[in-house]
C-alpha cells in the first residue's frame, strides 16, 4: 500500500489514482486516515463545497452531471462524491449515480466518487467530511456532494458545504412538504429541475410563498432557479448564484464559520472513533464478561465500568469475584 | 470493504445478468459501482480509477469480447491497476475462455452460473479491508 506521506504529497500534486485510493484511506478511517488528513486540512479552503439535495427522481445527478460540464465550460474543475444508501441488513450497497454522469465523469477535469452510508451512526458525515477534505486538498475548483434528502446524517452533510442546493421537480406534491421538515432552512438555493413539465411554475409559486413565511427576513433570501438538466439548460445560472452566495459568505464572515463546522465534524468523529476502539478492546478484555456480569447482579454500576472503558484501562474484571 | 465494479461494455442492451450480479454481491455485503448500459473500455476504466475498486466484474452478450476486454485490461494496466481482480461474464465461445484468461481475466463465468460461487470467488480472492 502507498505510504502516508508520499500518498498525501500525490493528492496534493492532484494524481487521480493517488486521488482514489486517499479517499479509500479516509472513508475507511483510523490512524491512517488520521495522519493522511492532517497532511491534506492546511491545503484546504480553495474548493467551492456545494451540497446538493433532494427526494429521489427529481434529477439530482443528471444535475451534478450538468454542472460539472458547465463548470468545465468555464474553465474550472469539479469533484463529485455522491452518496446512496447501505444497505441495513447486509452492509451491501448498489451504487448507481455513474449512469447519470456519463458525460462529466470522463473529463480529465472531472473526478467522481461513490460514497455508500454503510450505516455507522455519524460515520457518513465524517466520511463525507473527509472526503471533501481529499478533494478539496487535490485542487478542485468546485466539489460537489450529492445526497438523497433524508434523515439526520444527511442533514448533517448537507451542514459541510458552503452552499445548500435543495433539487425539487414539480408533480411530485409530496417535495415540498417533505422539505419542510428541516431541509428548507439550510438551503441556500433552490432548483425547480424538469421545469418543462407541467406544474413548474406551480412549484415555484408555491416554494416562494413558503420562504415568505419566515417571520424574519433572513440575511440571505434563497433565489430559486428553474432548470432542465437533462437539456442543460439553467445550469451556467445556477453556478451564478452559487458564485453570489459564496461572496456573500465571504462578505459576511460567514465562510469561515462553515469551515470550522467541516473541521468540527471531522474532530468530533474522531472522538468516535477512538470511543469505538476502546470499546473494542475492552470488549477483548479477559474480564469483560465478569464485568457485565457484575452489573448486572448490581455489584457493579454502568457508568463506572463505562468510565473505565473510555480510560482504557483494561483490567475489566478486577476485584471483582 | 469489497468494492466492485459491474460494468457493460459495448453495444449490447441485455443488462438483466448484470443486475442480477449486482443485486447478488450487494447482497454479500459488498459495495457494487453499477455503470449502465454501453460503457466504453475507457469508460470502465476510468470508472474502476475513480471508484478505486478491487473488482472489476464485465458483462458481455454481444460476442465483443475478443475486442474489449483486451483492451479494458490493458487500460487497467496502465492506470496502474494491473492487481484487480477482472472477472468476465455472458456469452463466451468455449473456445475463447483461455484467451480471455491471457488477457488478464481471472475466470469467466458463463450462463447458469450460481451467484452464490461468484460471491464466494471474489471473497476468497479479494481479502476485506
Amino acid at each position: 500500500m502507498t505510504g502516508g506521506p508520499t500518498l498525501g504529497a500525490e493528492v496534493l500534486a492532484g494524481q487521480r489514482r493517488a486521488v482514489s485510493r486517499a479517499l479509500t484511506v479516509v472513508e475507511r478511517g483510523g490512524p491512517e486516515a488520521e495522519a493522511l488528513l492532517q497532511t491534506l486540512l492546511p491545503h484546504t479552503g480553495h474548493a467551492h463545497v456545494v451540497g446538493i439535495t433532494g427526494a429521489p427522481g427529481v434529477g439530482k445527478s443528471t444535475l451534478v452531471d450538468g454542472l460539472a460540464l458547465a463548470a468545465r465550460g468555464q474553465g474550472q474543475t469539479a469533484g463529485i462524491i455522491a452518496v446512496d444508501p447501505s444497505s441495513p441488513f447486509t452492509g451491501g450497497a448498489i451504487l448507481g449515480d455513474r449512469i447519470r454522469m456519463q458525460d462529466a465523469t470522463m473529463d480529465p477535469g472531472v473526478f467522481m466518487r461513490s460514497l455508500a452510508s454503510r450505516g455507522q451512526t455519524g460515520g457518513l458525515s465524517r466520511a463525507a467530511a473527509a472526503s471533501l477534505t481529499v478533494l478539496d486538498a487535490s485542487g478542485f475548483d468546485w466539489v460537489l456532494v450529492e445526497t438523497v434528502g433524508a434523515g439526520q446524517s444527511e442533514i448533517e452533510i448537507m451542514a459541510l458545504a458552503e452552499s445548500v442546493m435543495v433539487v425539487l421537480a414539480p408533480g411530485l406534491g409530496d417535495d415540498i412538504q417533505a422539505i419542510k421538515a428541516g431541509i428548507l432552512e439550510i438551503a441556500d438555493l433552490f432548483v425547480v429541475n424538469k421545469a418543462d413539465r407541467p406544474g413548474a411554475d406551480a412549484s415555484v409559486r408555491e416554494l416562494r410563498a413558503m420562504l415568505r413565511l419566515a417571520a424574519d427576513p433572513p440575511p440571505w433570501m434563497p433565489p430559486i432557479v428553474t432548470t432542465v438538466a437533462a437539456e442543460r439548460r439553467g445550469l451556467d445560472q445556477i453556478l451564478a448564484e452559487l458564485a453570489r452566495h459564496r461572496a456573500f459568505l465571504e462578505e459576511t464572515g460567514r465562510r469561515a464559520d462553515r469551515r470550522t463546522h467541516q473541521v468540527e465534524t471531522l474532530v468530533r468523529q474522531a472522538v468516535w472513533d477512538a470511543v469505538a476502539r476502546r470499546l473494542a478492546a475492552a470488549r477483548e478484555d479477559p474480564g469483560w464478561a465478569r464485568a457485565l456480569t457484575a452489573v448486572a447482579a448490581g455489584t457493579r454500576d454502568a457508568t463506572g465500568l463505562a468510565d473505565q472503558v473510555l480510560r482504557g484501562a483494561g483490567g475489566m474484571g478486577d476485584g471483582i469475584h | 470493504m469489497i468494492r466492485v465494479l459491474v460494468a457493460k461494455p459495448g453495444l449490447d442492451g441485455h443488462d438483466r445478468g448484470a443486475k442480477v450480479i449486482a443485486r447478488a454481491l450487494r447482497d454479500a455485503g459488498m459495495e457494487v459501482v453499477y455503470t449502465g448500459l454501453h460503457q466504453t473500455p475507457e469508460q470502465v476504466a476510468e470508472a474502476a480509477l475513480q471508484e478505486d475498486v478491487q473488482v472489476v466484474a464485465l458483462s458481455i452478450l454481444s460476442g465483443a469480447h475478443p475486442t474489449l476486454v483486451p483492451r479494458i485490461a490493458g487500460l487497467l494496466q496502465q492506470n496502474g491497476q494491473g492487481d484487480v481482480l477482472l472477472l468476465l461474464g455472458g456469452i463466451v465461445p468455449e473456445q475463447d475462455v483461455a484467451s480471455m484468461l491471457d488477457a488478464g481475466v481471472s475466470r469467466v463465468f458463463g450462463p447458469g452460473t450460481d451467484t452464490r460461487d461468484i460471491v464466494r470467488y471474489i471473497q476468497e480472492r479479494v481479502g476485506d479491508s
